[in-house]
């Protein structure tokens, strides 16, 4: 499997990259890790005349912590996210979904950036971004922008990403409470039948907030006020947790594929908010 | 056909100047340009892991990393790893346990296990099994390369204690 053929440009900074991006128009495409670009050029499914890798640009780079606001470059890959004790500190809901992600060697390659700009619905970090509320940093020639990620994603592969702009980080506050992030799979390296990421705080035997988001049952990821809603001032217990899942599956809508029938989606993922609802709780 | 471009690469400790379109994978670069035929094509969609090799600190399946992307990197692949009259630990521990029946995924096995030792060289055994999930076997069932990578990490700790 042979991809068109395509120039190769390396630049090495972000303008350079802006520039590219504006001087090809159409034909140009940034690449990250490659991972989910390269089969599909591979599958001539994506053709890209002109590709900018974007691996020498140091500003995509790196995790910092700045008192509680956590800032992720672009180009961090999930083998970095998984290392990061810091990051496993304030944030460990980010190590236990990006552990799920993919194998080993996919996670030395992939991106959180690349992660969230594709827009591919079966990706785990949207869904888990939306439930952190966090803000997509793009740049393009106007500028920069701050998207929130519960208003990024507008259907499968379409994203509030302008064609001529670069994401270059995501931010977000750290989590306080329980976090959990659970997803069944078919097999290691398989995009989620149905995934939740849940934060929950806790003020004694009470729920005060929770923030609940789903991740393969929609062509964008579904991060469900009512679902939270329903556990909030709760004990979390059974009812509430009942109410919760029923709430997120009015806001879920999975199509049938070869990950099983509508009815079968719709049962994992009560399935797996209960779970993930359970060890968040377990966790607050 | 858009122009060749200059690709270096330095492959088990050798440095090649090569020409080469940009959309040619890694893989292909390795085989067909440099003849080291070591890491396999297997599915050819990076799922079965049989064309792993790792690139600067990181296991990569190079049939999804295009030589162009890889250009001023280090490579290393099974023939970096030990030589047929010194066998790196985990060829011995392979050969030893029967870690492999067929040998397709052996070379990506053995090049994943080497950098997973280097990241973590007492791994338990599921994180061996958690840390090698990115290459599939048809023939072995797993149990054995699984004893083969705790073999060889004891051995190479041995050998580190004894040369202290």
């Amino acid at each position: 499997m042979i991809p068109a053929a395509f120039e190769y440009h390396r630049p090495g900074d972000l303008p350079s990259a802006l520039a590219l991006l504006q001087q090809h128009g159409d034909e140009a495409r940034v690449i990250a890790g490659g991972h989910s670009l390269i089969p599909m050029m591979k599958l001539r499914m994506a053709e890209v005349p002109h590709l900018i890798d974007l691996q020498a640009i140091d500003a995509l780079r790196g995790i910092r912590i700045d008192g509680t606001r956590i800032t992720l470059g672009a180009m961090v890959t999930q083998h970095e996210l998984i290392a990061h004790e810091g990051l496993a500190r304030v944030a460990p809901i980010l190590r236990e979904a990006a552990l799920q992600i993919a194998d080993p060697q996919v996670r030395y390659m992939g991106t959180i950036g690349g992660n969230v700009a594709n827009g591919d619905p079966g990706n785990d970090m949207p869904g888990l971004m939306q439930c952190l509320d966090a803000t997509f940093h793009v740049t393009g020639p106007g500028g920069e922008r701050a998207i929130p990620a519960r208003s990024f994603y507008e259907s499968a592969y379409m994203t509030a990403r302008e064609e001529d702009e670069i994401l270059t980080a995501v931010s977000f506050d750290a989590p306080t409470g329980g976090q959990a992030y659970e997803k069944q799979k078919r097999k290691i390296g398989d995009y989620a039948t149905a995934a939740a990421a849940v934060i929950l705080t806790r003020s004694g035997a009470t729920c005060t907030h929770a923030s609940i988001a789903m991740t393969n049952l929609s062509d964008v990821p579904v991060w469900s006020e009512a679902a939270g809603a329903a556990l909030t001032g709760t004990p979390c217990d059974e009812a509430a947790m009942l109410n919760a899942i029923a709430a997120m599956l009015a806001d879920i809508d999975p199509a049938g594929d070869n990950r099983g029938p509508v009815e079968f989606k719709r049962h994992t993922a009560g399935i797996i908010l209960a779970r993930a609802i359970a060890r968040a709780w377990s966790r607050a | 056909m858009t122009q060749k471009m200059q690709i270096t690469l330095t492959v088990n400790g050798t440095r090649h100047e090569i020409l080469a379109e940009p959309r040619e994978l890694l893989i292909h670069v390795l085989r067909e340009r440099l003849n080291i035929t070591g890491p396999h094509i297997g599915c050819e969609t990076s799922h079965c892991g049989a064309c792993t090799v790792t690139m600067g600190n990181r296991s990569v399946k190079s049939c999804t990393v295009f030589a162009a992307q890889a250009d001023g990197a280090e490579i290393t692949t099974i023939e970096g790893l030990g030589t047929p009259d010194a066998l790196h630990p985990l060829q011995e521990a392979f050969r030893e346990h029967h870690g492999l029946q067929c040998g397709f995924c052996t070379p990506g096995m053995i090049t994943r296990a080497a950098q997973l030792l280097r990241e973590n060289p007492n791994p338990t055994e599921e994180e061996v099994r958690f840390g090698m999930s990115g290459n599939l076997c048809r023939c072995t069932g797993y149990q054995n390369i699984v004893k083969a990578v705790l073999a060889a990490a004891a051995t190479i700790n041995s050998a580190k204690e004894a040369a202290q």
